[in-house]
């Protein structure tokens, strides 16, 4: 069986591609100029990808699939690729921060043809781990990704950069080899690696090793990329020392490629396990949000605060997770979807517009900051918007996420929601104190020079603020399709929950 | 011997002629460029010997039994052949170091590989021992090849220690030829059975022996101690050509000896437990060891120490669960060493280019090298993350190959402690990436590219275009590796 489409194919390699050619023929402006025209198409590409699955026929579409790219009945991997209702939106969340991640990184002006080409190289590698359905080969994109992130962070990082690139490639290595073993694990249990037949084909394998084993195997690579106390160290430095570009992509995209395994691996594939241990999802939950929100109120790097506050914020995907144990599964797991798309335009734009303030002000330091709100109104109002949005403003994309999460979460763990209502609350207070200190009061002279945002840091500003904005009013237009995706899985738990014990 | 002997061992012939007429060559021509460009087009003989009994196919024993033309031994003739070549096309500029000498450089590095080569085809015990004879003698006088008092460490050391893992390994032989009372692989593993032998400890003794010995071929802790100075010592083409072809060979002798005489069916003797934990330590001795180099060449010693370590989880993995492939070890060990291969000539070509510049072997001889020549920092890169097991290189599809063998043999433990390996093993391969890329150059590169070394960095190219390629597409090298060991096992 064959089947083509070639549109995921594209999405995949058109950056891929891109990526190339800078390297072999453009120098720096033309490699920036290359770099944009190859992410407006990815975006175009993404967009129309986004917008052709058809969310009333749900399941797998798009499909590339040529079987036996490794063809032994013992070891055989298929090139196999496609998008359902849990994908489709990463895949445009990949596409919009890629275009981003170029205007971010517009005034790079130190090597800046293998700037653009690792963040090309990146973009491609990631949607490969949204879009793979065979095991290996998301595995195999899932490493992909490490060498242009350890490239972006170590040469044009600011700080302890290098020792930040290292800790980011050990700590993702460390949790890949976990998932290496699980994911050999399941092929020999079940002689596949497709992923869309192992849920199935798990519930009758004879497991070489105890189920929960497999799923803590596998689930704990992902619980370091997403990040899950304790094992979330590597996040703060990594985002601290990453250039603008980076950081945005890092907390936009890369995180979430923890959140989608979860789903895709954890969720999907060993339903009664997400269940059994969704105490343990919740607990670590808990601890990432208030852990988190307490930690990073006292931070007075603007960076590693919003670094902090992933931390925080990914704690609320965790406790949408560990809603499956209720009957409201459903519900917290469509929050802790629309939390991940969210929460990578958020961050995204808190670090776009903490990024231009570093290179304008070439500080970072809150109390060096202040009054810049009449220096530079843009920036001011998209850090405003995004703030708001980060504390869960009605309105914007953050409201929905975590009402819904609460909602989803509440039936099964009241106390552990109730509390980590608190980190709402610790939100507002980190996000509304930074904006004040570094966007109010009173103006140092030494940043009378400042300019506000040039046209090319307007647009990333505008794109994110829109997409905010769109999902905060009308979240359906994301969170029908995550439905959809999340409809199977969500069946196979609630059933399991509710009878099985 | 009969004109059929003589068709099978055609190979092992062209290349000793081709290594005669490399000293005859170099005695009559002054202008010393010419030689290497007569080695490489030299080896178009024994190769095109190779593929004409490739061709020919099917199993062939020829001298009463004593030597065998399989696919398995063709699958090493190859990998040997290319080896060989690559590592004499990156030694062209290198080899200038040797002063007059350059006539026999060559001729001995194609010595050795004629040795290799027998090695690959020989199934009977002394064959087995006077190749691999063949293959140390002219490989010690090699490490010895620069008059330096390092390089000359180097080749004593690698003598003095050959000789006695050899006398180890004869005495291995003699205990297995004592008991089962032929030297012919295959009798002897019908013998163990015939005469009750399968828990003689005599046997068992010899065994070990035997491992040892071959252990130090291949440098698996605990045989690994001369792998660093003599590394570091000796010329870096040698290094490259031992850590490479001569570890290839290593693993086919032992490959053949284990799977023919000591096959499970016979001998009811669990030599792969021995193996996974010698496979064990050597990845975390190496691994370990390598963090703290300095010397590029040391660290590489250090590094293919480990790598032995990973080649030998797939011999450890015999006997597949109900369902699996019992052939998965072996044809893991086949892939991960062509993949090895190339990975390791990738790194080695590179050395031996900043070499060339920089007649300098620390790591931060490569600082800003990306800058002063960013094809080789390139090369060296895909080089770096290929020994990790990162994609897109064939270092990643055969490390995740050989670990799933051992999964399917019920080593999870080893395969726990390979993936752990790899971690620490990005530690100081990405350093090397780092001081390329991130370090600036020591001083400013005024040099030309071309000094370099034209064929060093065709070397480099060529090794590194495989490692990419295979590491997309692995399907071509897995298919022969596949037959290859259905040759051997059957």
């Amino acid at each position: 069986m064959t089947e083509f489409s070639g549109l995921l194919t594209l999405a995949i390699f058109l950056p891929i591609v891109g990526a190339i050619l800078i390297a072999l023929f453009l120098n720096g402006k033309n490699a920036r100029t290359l770099a944009l025209i190859t992410t407006l198409a990815e975006l175009a590409l993404t967009s129309y990808i986004f917008l052709l699955y058809d969310k009333e026929k749900g399941g797998y579409q798009l499909v590339d699939k040529f079987e036996g790219w490794i063809p032994f009945d013992t070891f055989r991997v298929d090139y196999f690729l496609g998008i359902d209702g849990l994908s489709a939106p990463l895949v445009l969340l990949t596409g919009i921060l890629g275009i981003v991640a170029v205007f971010a990184s517009w005034s790079v002006s130190v090597r800046m043809k293998e700037h653009f080409m690792w963040l090309l190289v990146l973009q491609g590698a990631v949607i490969g781990v949204f879009t793979s359905l065979d095991f290996f080969l998301f595995f195999l994109f899932w490493e992909l990704e490490l060498i242009p992130m350890f490239f972006l962070i170590s040469i044009w990082g600011t700080g302890r950069k290098e020792y930040s690139a290292m800790k980011f490639i050990i700590f993702t290595i460390l949790g890949s080899a976990f998932l290496l073993i699980g994911i050999l694990s399941l092929y020999f249990s079940t002689n596949t690696f497709d992923m869309t037949l192992l849920p199935d084909k798990i519930a009758g394998a004879n497991l070489i090793m105890p189920a929960s084993v497999l799923f803590f195997l596998t689930i704990i690579g992902f619980a370091i990329k997403l990040p899950v106390f304790p094992f979330h160290t590597w996040l703060p430095d990594a985002h601290t020392d990453a250039p603008t570009a980076a950081s945005v992509m890092l907390a936009g995209v890369l995180l979430k490629m923890g959140g989608y395994g979860m789903f895709r691996v954890s969720a999907s594939m060993f339903p009664e396990q997400i269940v059994d241990y969704s105490w343990l999802l919740a607990t670590l939950g808990l601890i990432n949000i208030l852990y988190g929100a307490a930690i990073t109120i006292r931070q007075t790097d603007l960076k590693r605060l919003i670094a902090y506050s992933s931390v925080s914020h990914m704690g609320f995907v965790l406790l949408g997770i560990a809603a499956a144990k209720g009957g409201t599964a459903e519900l917290g797991m469509n929050g802790a979807a629309l939390q991940m798309f969210t929460h990578g335009t958020i961050t995204g734009l808190l670090f776009l517009t903490v990024g231009f303030i570093y290179e304008k002000a070439h500080t970072r330091y809150i109390p060096d900051l202040g009054g810049l709100a009449n220096r530079m109104p843009f920036l001011a109002a998209g850090l405003l918007v995004a703030g708001l949005a980060s504390l869960g403003l009605p309105g914007t994309s953050g409201f929905v996420a975590e009402i819904t999460i609460f909602m989803g979460s509440f039936p099964a763990w009241h106390w552990f929601a109730a509390l980590a209502a608190i980190g709402v609350v610790l939100t507002a207070g980190y996000i509304l104190w930074m904006i004040q200190r570094v966007m109010f009061g009173p103006q140092l002279l030494r940043h009378n020079n400042l300019s506000d945002a040039s046209i090319p840091e307007m647009i990333p500003v505008a794109i994110l603020v829109a997409s905010i904005l769109v999902v905060g009013i009308y979240p359906a237009v994301i969170s029908d399709v995550f439905n959809t995706g999340l409809d199977p899985i969500v069946g196979e738990i609630t059933s399991y929950a509710m009878g099985g014990k | 011997m009969n004109l059929q002997d003589i068709y099978l061992i055609s190979p092992e012939l062209g290349i000793g002629v081709v290594a005669a007429l490399v000293i005859i060559v170099d005695l009559l021509v002054s202008n010393k460029k010419v030689l290497p460009i007569v080695t490489l087009v030299g080896l178009l003989i024994p190769l095109f010997f190779v593929i004409q009994i490739d061709i020919d196919a099917g199993s062939k024993t020829g001298f009463s039994g004593t030597f065998q033309v399989d696919d398995f031994a063709i699958f090493f003739k190859y990998l040997i052949l290319g080896s060989t070549a690559v590592v004499v096309l990156s030694s062209t500029e290198y080899a200038k170091k040797f002063e007059g000498h350059q006539g026999e450089y060559y001729a001995l590095i194609l010595f050795s590989a004629t040795g290799m080569m027998l090695l690959a085809s020989a199934m009977e015990l002394i064959t087995l021992y006077v190749a691999l004879e063949l293959t140390a003698l002219p490989s010690a006088a090699l490490a010895a090849f620069i008059r330096e008092r390092k390089s000359a460490e180097s080749g004593i050391k690698f003598l003095v220690l050959s000789a006695v893992s050899s006398a180890v390994l004869l005495y291995g032989m003699v205990l297995v030829y004592g008991l089962t009372g032929s030297t012919h692989l295959s009798e002897i593993g019908s013998s163990i059975t015939a005469y009750g032998l399968e828990t003689s400890p005599a046997l068992l003794f010899g065994i070990v022996l035997i491992t040892a010995g071959f252990g130090f071929k291949i440098s698996a802790v605990p045989f690994q101690m001369w792998a660093p100075d003599v590394y570091e010592g000796a010329p870096t083409p040698v290094t490259g050509f031992l850590s490479v072809a001569s570890k290839a060979a290593g693993f086919a002798v032992i490959l053949r000896v284990f799977y023919t005489s000591f096959g499970l069916d016979d001998a009811n003797i669990d030599w792969a437990n021995m193996i996974a934990v010698l496979s064990a330590v050597s990845m975390s001795v190496g691994n370990l060891i390598a963090i703290r180099q300095n010397n590029i060449k040391r660290m590489l010693a250090y590094s293919t120490v480990a790598q032995a370590g990973y080649l030998m989880v797939g011999l450890a993995a015999i006997t597949a669960l109900p369902g699996g492939d019992d052939n998965a070890g072996p044809i893991g060990v086949l892939f991960y060493l062509a993949g090895y291969a190339m990975t390791n000539l990738a790194a080695f070509s590179v050395v031996i280019a900043v070499s060339n510049i920089k007649n300098n072997d620390s790591i931060e001889s490569f600082s800003g090298l990306a800058k002063g020549y960013p094809l080789i920092a390139v090369a060296m890169t895909l080089a770096m993350i290929s020994l990790i097991g990162i994609p897109p290189t064939v270092g990643f599809m055969a490390k995740i190959y050989l670990f799933s063998a051992a999964m399917d043999t019920g080593l999870e433990w080893l395969a726990i402690v390979g993936v752990i390996n790899s971690v620490i093993s990005a530690y100081y391969y990405l350093r090397v990436v780092k001081v390329m890329f991130l370090s600036d150059p020591e001083y400013k590169m005024e040099k030309s590219k071309t000094s370099y070394g034209v064929g060093a960095v065709s070397a480099a190219v060529i090794a590194m275009v495989g490692t990419f390629v295979f590491g997309i597409y692995p399907a071509p090298i897995l298919r022969i590796a596949h037959t290859a060991v259905e040759s051997l096992i059957g």
